[in-house]
């Protein structure tokens, strides 16, 4: 079964002097598969992601989120936001218990959860602290909580890790597989660093820049877990060149003197 | 560490408090000395001790005209607040509202005030409403402005979080655009009170049989200043205490800003 299926779709921005940010994207993405979206600044990626999770309508084109037109926000959707968009005025357990608020689902259940979620990231000491009073990192795993409190089968995710420091960077990529493994739904990851997304994702989709354009989806083949020490290996080196190679290709990378 | 933080907080603010009220002591020792030595008339600028006198000796009177200066002050901002939001937020949800109203409302703004306040007596006659009317209209825009600032100050990725959780009208304003908007309408506030006294005392200038504005007014006619300065004294005191309320309100509602 299909997570998600786009055809041919379209996204232009503004009248006069018009953008084009996606042209003819198609791809599908099946249930429980982790999926890196890849490419540089203003490629389109993070617009391609606002589609899907229906926060922007595609101008031409069709895109399905299980098997349904996607036009408003799909149900049973979480999104983990570059700058962890948590609300300042509660408390990290409060924070996480939003979409269950919203949704108006029992507490006793999801507060089960979120002690699961709690302990899997390891804030549990941390339930009853305001957002200011934790680290960025700290931040983004509660990010990540909320987006999972109420068992999402699509998680998107739009360049969650890039405000924090390298090391945090490795951490938080090692937890969210453990994470993923857990969960094992379709997870939707934006990024523009090239190791953080195939360590992390089953394809990574390679776009070009503006207009943003499917320049190869490239299969990971890596068994997991995968340990930080994975970047390392001829195998994971021989992913990275070729999509690096990719980047040559386009222009973005120029290394002569 | 949280509760030894607001142990020294609150010892600053302390000390704060004692220095600010040694500065009004030695202020009006100065201004004692002044008037004694330079043997200024009484009608021209009375001692603070006569002025204290004055207070002593009729407080109960004082007081009472004071609490309807307060009154009226109360209505005029509490109204002020409830209108002026209800107004922000319809500014910044429909765009013909906008449109249509904003310059109606920076225009009335531009009137002054204490121009328009005899209308206000025609209108609403010489009761307390033309001088909560007053206190209203002064107080208003600045709540108007600041809270049509907060809520369109919402941050993109939170009103992306609202539109993907689904929320109720309800719940995405009582829940993410309120509190968003909170710390601006607060600042908001913190101006409008003080104008709302403003307001209070303009319209007793013009027509009322109460108040502190009236006790200066009549004052005035008898040439009696040691009874306005009197009634300025208490004016100042409420001013302070009114905005100081405000300020409280301030940090018990917004305590998650003051955190780390």
């Amino acid at each position: 079964m299909t997570a998600v299926s786009a055809r041919a779709i379209q996204k232009v921005y503004g009248g006069d002097r018009a953008i084009v940010a996606l042209e003819n994207v198609s791809l599908d993405i099946a249930e429980g598969q982790f999926v890196s979206v890849l490419g540089p600044s203003g490629c389109g990626k993070s617009t391609f992601l606002r589609c899907i999770a229906g926060l922007e309508p595609v101008t031409s084109g069709s895109l399905h989120v299980h098997g349904r037109q996607v036009d408003g926000p799909p149900d049973n959707l979480g999104m983990v936001f570059q700058r962890d968009a948590l609300l300042d005025w509660r408390t990290i357990e409060q924070n996480i218990m939003l979409p269950i608020e919203f949704a108006k689902k029992s507490r006793p259940d999801a507060v089960q959860r979120m002690a699961q979620l709690l302990e899997m990231v390891g804030l549990t000491q941390f339930g009853d602290r305001y957002p200011s009073e934790l680290s960025g990192g700290m931040r983004q795993r509660a990010a990540i909580c909320r987006a999972l409190i109420d068992s999402p089968s699509v998680l998107l995710m739009d360049e969650p890790f890039g405000a924090l420091d390298a090391l945090t960077r490795d951490q938080m990529n090692v937890e969210l597989q453990r994470i993923w493994r857990n969960i094992r739904n379709t997870c939707i990851f934006v990024t523009h660093s090239i190791t953080e997304s195939v360590f992390l994702a089953d394809r990574v989709v390679v776009l070009s820049p503006r207009p943003g354009r499917i320049v190869e989806i490239v299969d990971i083949d890596l068994p997991r877990p995968r340990k930080l020490a994975v970047r390392e290996t001829p195998e994971f080196g021989a992913y990275t060149r070729k999509i690096r190679r990719m980047f040559e290709a386009m222009g973005l990378i120029d290394e002569s003197p | 560490m949280k509760a030894h933080s607001n142990r020294r907080s609150r010892n600053q603010r302390w000390r704060g408090r004692l220095l600010s009220i040694t500065t009004f002591v030695v202020l009006l020792l100065l201004w004692e000395a002044a008037v004694v030595s330079m043997h200024v008339r009484p009608v021209m600028l009375p001692a603070p001790s006569d002025i204290l006198y004055e207070l002593w000796h009729d407080t109960a009177w004082y007081l009472s005209n004071a609490g309807y200066t307060l009154l009226t002050t109360m209505a005029g901002f509490i109204l002020s607040v409830l209108i002026g939001v209800a107004v922000a937020v319809l500014l910044v949800s429909l765009p013909w509202f906008e449109n249509a109203i904003y310059p109606v409302i920076v225009s009335v703004n531009s009137v002054p005030k204490v121009a328009i306040a005899p209308l206000f007596v025609v209108w609403l006659g010489t009761g307390a409403e033309p001088q909560i009317a007053i206190a209203f209209l002064i107080a208003v825009f600045a709540i108007i402005v600041d809270s049509a600032h907060g809520f369109r100050s919402i941050p993109p990725d939170v009103a992306d979080l609202g539109r993907v959780l689904k929320g109720s009208p309800v719940d995405l304003f009582f829940k993410i655009r309120l509190p968003c908007a909170l710390p601006s309408i607060l600042a908001g506030m913190k101006v409008s009170i003080s104008l709302a006294l403003v307001g209070a005392i303009v319209g007793e200038f013009v027509a009322s049989q109460r108040g502190l504005g009236y006790i200066i007014l009549s004052a005035q006619g008898s040439f009696d200043t040691a009874r306005a300065f009197a009634a300025l004294f208490l004016l100042a005191a409420m001013g302070v205490m009114l905005f100081s309320a405000v300020e409280s309100l301030e940090r018990r509602l917004t305590h998650w800003r003051h955190l780390s």
